[in-house]
């Protein structure tokens, strides 16, 4: 199962942590923002990270800063323009998702005009977690620690705004300041994502697996960790995978991990939908 | 040059028009996921040496008919959102199989006006008349269907068959628009002008012509400014898509203070 080298190499090392890290924050985002109906939006923002991405790229700055800044600044913008109730939410995240793809076009295409760099478009847009320098672990989980400390003081909060907007509004809370703060974390969460799988399909870390959790979990608690779980199992054998099909074919031309990560979530989703026999249903 | 703003006028009309339903019936993210997942289809294509026009038009139908049966499953937008992930995840592996220089990948990507030939026109412009006769056609329902459904399904509109009908329109523009804008613009073209003529309008069939108007506007900019600066002309599109939306708001505060 483990083709030769698996566990003595270094980038696996790196890419097995940097993908445990993205996948427990990413399952935890994941379901809250499931909840709250913003699967668009948390869509947006990783396509906004790419323009970051696609910055970072071409001012020669680490990726990680490049993809969290340009999903933060997204979240904000996206935020403060659907302040306005006139306009649908819809609408706001959609104007911000088309200038920002056209920002990251111009960026990408002066990265490839002035330097020498190829495969640039590639790695930003669809990553290789096999290539992450290790520095990037340690910065990777910080930044999560904080989202998930973060998330731990709020989840209340955020979950009585999720479900119920007015009863939160009537205990006094700010839900508009909550919104923007939980936009602004999943904003850092979509960065991690695209830093290992790509920004393209950072999406998939984020929805699938709270997708799956949420059709067989009947708590909040249990849908985390179970989204969590969903998660880590896809990174895994996405990265078991990717390692081992350099050797499948004699040209040794490997398949991404991104394309066996997501490919390992849609078929935890399509089982989800599997109905359990009688006897297990409780 | 001349088959780009040839080109570039059929994409913005037909986009305008479909964006002005888009927009009204919220769609804008099962119309960002098809275009976006259809790049697949485009990579796949020039791995097999087929024409990407075909893959695009393949994986742009597939999608749409991906997102309208797993939406009856489950809720749209985590239908939505799966289909997507989906498509690029094949994009992904298509592309890392392909020899396919950049340049070509970001051209999918971003578009390539400048590099439209005329072969690509005939075949841009039947698409492009056909799916604005469809949408003219179901104008009416359409529109009924969007604003209120109750009422739509009351007067026996079939509502399923037409949210199925109109992705399969976005699907086609798709097709058409991606050479020219790119995969991740063509949403743009279909976001922007039709949100700023809403923002200048309230009556639905001057929003309609003034959507396509401003995307025609936008598109010939676009254009211009890519030929002087010689930089991408996604970026354009993008950047003066969000900036009509902006004077558009701009002139809906001051009109109604």
């Amino acid at each position: 199962m483990f083709a030769p080298g698996f566990f003595s190499s270094g980038s696996v090392h790196t890419a097995l942590l940097l993908g445990t890290i993205v996948a427990i924050v990413s399952g935890l985002m994941g379901v809250f923002v499931l909840l709250r109906n913003q699967s668009f939006g948390g869509h947006a923002l990783t396509d906004v990270a790419t323009t970051g991405g696609a910055g970072a790229a071409y001012l020669s700055v680490a990726p990680l800063v490049g993809f969290v800044t340009g999903a933060v600044i997204g979240a904000g913008a996206i935020e403060s323009l659907s302040r306005d109730h006139s306009q649908r939410r819809d609408v706001a995240t959609g104007i911000v998702l088309g200038a920002a793809t056209g920002l990251s076009g111009l960026f990408l295409y002066l990265t490839a005009t002035t330097s020498s760099a190829t495969g640039v478009t590639q790695q930003v847009l669809f990553g290789s977690l096999f290539s992450v320098s290790s520095s990037t672990v340690p910065v990777a989980a910080v930044t999560a620690l904080i989202v998930t400390v973060t998330m731990a003081l709020v989840a209340r909060p955020l979950l009585l705004s999720s479900l119920s907007p007015d009863l939160a509004r009537a205990r006094g809370l700010r839900t508009s300041w909550l919104g923007l703060l939980f936009l602004l974390l999943v904003a850092v969460a979509v960065g991690l994502c695209a830093i290992s799988i790509g920004s393209l399909l950072a999406t998939a870390l984020l929805i699938g697996p709270a997708a799956t959790a949420m059709r067989r979990s009947r708590t909040i608690t249990g849908a985390i960790v179970m989204a969590m779980s969903v998660g880590l199992a896809a990174t895994w054998v996405g990265i078991v995978l990717a390692y081992d099909s350099f050797t499948w074919r004699a040209t040794g031309q490997g398949l991404p991990v991104s394309f066996f990560v997501v490919a390992t979530i849609l078929a935890f989703y399509a089982l989800s939908h599997v109905p359990l026999s009688r006897s297990r249903r409780v | 040059m001349i088959h780009a703003w040839e080109v570039g006028t059929i994409v913005a009309i037909v986009a305008g028009l479909v964006g002005f339903f888009v927009v009204l019936r919220s769609s804008a993210f099962p119309a960002h996921a098809i275009p976006n997942g259809a790049f697949a289809g485009a990579a796949g294509a020039s791995l097999v040496g087929a024409s990407p026009l075909v893959g695009l038009g393949l994986f742009a139908a597939l999608g749409a008919l991906s997102i309208a049966w797993l939406g009856r499953r489950t809720r749209s937008d985590i239908a939505t959102a799966l289909v997507l992930i989906g498509m690029l995840a094949l994009g992904a592996a298509f592309l890392s199989q392909s020899t396919a220089y950049e340049p070509q990948v970001f051209a999918l990507l971003f578009g390539e006006i400048l590099g439209v030939s005329s072969t690509q026109l005939i075949p841009i412009a039947l698409l492009g008349t056909a799916a604005s006769i469809t949408l003219l056609a179901l104008y009416r329902p359409l529109l009924l269907g969007s604003v209120a459904p109750e009422l739509a399904r009351a007067k026996g509109v079939a509502i399923r068959r037409l949210d199925l009908v109109f992705l399969l329109i976005v699907a086609a523009v798709t097709t058409m628009t991606v050479p020219v804008v790119g995969t991740l613009l063509m949403f743009a073209l279909m976001i922007a002008p039709p949100a700023a003529a809403r923002s200048l309008t309230n009556r639905p069939a001057i929003a309609l012509t003034l959507s396509s108007l401003i995307a025609l506007v936008v598109m010939w900019g676009a254009i211009a400014s890519a030929y002087q600066m010689n930089w991408p002309v996604g970026f354009f599109v993008g950047a003066y898509g969000a900036l009509s939306y902006g004077l558009a708001r701009l002139w809906r505060r001051a009109t109604r203070n």
